[in-house]
């Protein structure tokens, strides 16, 4: 059957297609179009409104804005990030988050190169074990872990909520960077092996450098998971101001409401700025970094 | 202060990536002084022991002794059987929150699944694809926090007559006849209105592993059924879905997981209020409010048992792909 197909060019372009089939693809407009507005629109709602006065946002609509521009402010901005708290809040999450990221990176790739490449006793155990650990709910770990903390005077400090997504962290971590090492070929190690390089050089200046593509989107990964944590902050940061990330000051504004929309709507946009540059950057290594993780599961 | 968290940053890194060189370089260093049995022993565990210990101590060992609190009462003193289970558990706030996490392990997953596959099937048709694949990208950066912003927005209720403010009560009564919907406080729409929001910000994700997934179909699979006369439906009926069954089972799972862990975005929307509580929000309760570490326990038990299914399953999946590597 397929031996006809060499030799016949298929037309691929759709400026060829015949009417009748430019026709049936009515529904796939319609579908795809109207998924990308539904998506769209909440954007459209948040930005706009965080750039109108408070009266405007309660008076009218936020689309209704385009009909009477003008209104525009950038008050909203002044006030959110001159207000007690704010700034120091995007500070606290940069403080939590790059150190944290760091961490399960550097504890994620040596242990998936010692599981990966290297052969020992109670590998797959092991193996199997961090991966098993990654469906686990991570409330199941909070008493003990809070009381832990407690013991120790750690809650409340930000070495604390590092260890906190370091545990968290490394199981996706091994995880992704699994597939990623186990691609590389072993002549790779060898040779610098018979010219005498220990393992933790083979680890730190081939493997490393090699695998920067999957470190980058495991990076990527945790920064963005770890900046939209609500959840280990309330618990293991407390509820004081000075070490409250943005996610907690956000969560505060909107329970206090009595701020109304205007200042809300551009908390919201402030606290998504920065994973959405960090993820707008790497965004061709967080794709290829998901596809190495997925395509063999 | 602000200076003195940036200081903090910085220093904090150089320390992580200094001790992590000095502690591989020093420790392989160390070993090769061993005899060389021992040395050859013990190497692998110089990279896998930080990770086994960190994992052990924040994750292993603390949901093993919840588990055993969950039998403890209020302050982790005296053992009390299964009060706490039966305390919780007859609990009508907690079977609502049980009742509430079934429904969202049912439908999130099957939309996100839903959602993800249609947009990554059908965006390959259309010219203006990538604006499609990057609205649906762009929630996955967008924290619960801010999405829960977001959708209060889209859902806000204003009664009859007023002028409605909340962009899906404005759609709703353009149509006459139509009254606006209070989504988040009436009931039976809450804990939809709750999931909607927050399949808008995975959607992304399935679609992504879809895409990925659909790229690795073999092309000439498809011109061979075109050619035999396959209609699109058919094509993808036959030849592309059993492909992606895999895929389908990851995605789910994933969505499973967060269905299982949603907190954030109930706690910013309604805060488990107007029959909207999860088992998080009633977990966290328990443990801020109530002060009961024992009933908090028993709660999350469940929810871990709820996982153990998925657990057992992608360990089998993950045994059997490291089988073929």
């Amino acid at each position: 059957m397929t031996t006809h197909v060499q030799g016949i060019a298929v037309p691929r372009h759709r400026a060829a297609e015949p009417a009748r089939l430019r026709l049936r693809r009515v529904p796939v407009h319609a579908v795809v179009l109207a998924l990308t507005a539904v998506w769209l629109v909440p954007v459209a709602g948040l930005v706009v409104s965080s750039f109108r006065p408070p009266s405007a946002v309660l008076r009218s609509g936020w689309w209704e804005s385009f009909a009477l521009p003008g209104d525009y402010t950038l008050d909203n901005y002044r006030d959110v990030l001159g207000r007690d708290g704010m700034a120091l809040s995007l500070v606290n999450s940069l403080a939590v988050v790059v150190p944290a990221t760091v961490l399960v990176v550097a504890v994620s790739a040596a242990a998936a190169y010692g599981l990966t490449c290297l052969r020992f006793r109670f590998r797959r155990g092991v193996l199997l074990a961090v991966v098993g650990l990654l469906v686990v709910p991570m409330q199941i770990t909070l008493v003990p872990l809070l009381q832990a903390f407690n013991a120790l005077d750690l809650t409340g400090s930000f070495l604390g909520i590092w260890l906190v997504h370091l545990g968290y962290g490394v199981p996706f971590g091994v995880y992704l960077l699994h597939s990623a090492f186990a691609a590389l070929p072993r002549a790779l190690f060898e040779a610098a092996e018979v010219d005498g390089a220990s393992r933790s050089q083979v680890f730190l200046r081939i493997v490393l450098p090699v695998t920067r593509p999957a470190l980058a989107s495991l990076a990527v990964f945790e920064f963005v998971w770890t900046w939209n944590d609500l959840l280990t902050a309330l618990i293991f940061l407390g509820g004081r101001r000075e070490v409250a990330p943005v996610t907690v000051a956000v969560s505060r504004l909107v329970a206090s409401r009595g701020d109304g929309w205007e200042v809300l709507t551009a908390a919201a946009v402030v606290s998504a700025v920065v994973p959405m540059v960090v993820f707008a950057a790497l965004q061709k290594h967080f794709v290829r970094g998901l596809l190495a993780g997925t395509t063999k599961g | 202060m602000i200076a003195e968290r940036i200081g903090l940053l910085l220093g904090a890194v150089a320390v992580v990536l200094g001790a992590t060189y000095a502690y591989l370089r020093g420790g392989d260093r160390l070993l090769a002084a061993l005899p060389r049995r021992w040395h050859r022993a013990l190497l692998p565990w110089l990279f896998v022991a930080p990770a086994v210990g960190v994992v052990a101590l924040t994750l292993a060992i603390p949901a093993a002794s919840t588990i055993g609190l969950s039998f403890l009462d209020a302050d982790g003193r005296e053992w009390v059987g299964l009060d706490n289970y039966a305390g919780t558990l007859s609990d009508p706030v907690t079977l609502t929150a049980l009742r509430n996490t079934v429904l969202w392990v049912v439908l999130l997953p099957s939309t996100a699944v839903l959602v993800g596959l249609t947009v990554a099937v059908l965006a390959e048709r259309v010219r203006y694809a990538p604006v499609v694949r990057a609205a649906l990208f762009l929630p996955i950066a967008v924290s619960a926090v801010a999405a829960g912003v977001v959708w209060s927005f889209m859902y806000d209720y204003q009664p009859a007559g007023a002028a409605q403010t909340g962009t899906l009560n404005a759609v709703l009564t353009v149509f006459p006849g139509l009254d606006p919907v209070a989504w988040l406080i009436s009931g039976s729409t809450g804990n939809l209105a709750l999931i909607a929001a927050t399949l808008w910000t995975q959607a992304g994700f399935a679609m992504v592993v879809f895409d990925a997934a659909l790229r690795a179909v073999p092309a000439e699979l498809h011109e061979a059924a075109r050619l035999d006369g396959a209609s699109e439906w058919g094509t993808f009926r036959y030849v592309t879905l059993p492909f992606l069954v895999p895929t389908v089972v990851v995605v789910a799972t994933t969505m499973t997981i967060v269905a299982l862990k949603a907190f954030d975005l109930v706690y910013v929307m309604t805060n488990g209020n107007h029959g909207t509580d999860v088992l998080s929000t009633v977990m966290y309760r328990a443990l801020f409010t109530g002060r009961d570490g024992g009933i908090a326990a028993a709660v999350a038990t469940v929810l871990m048992l709820a996982v153990v299914p998925i657990m057992v399953l992608n360990v089998r999946q993950f045994r059997r792909s490291v089988g073929e590597a």
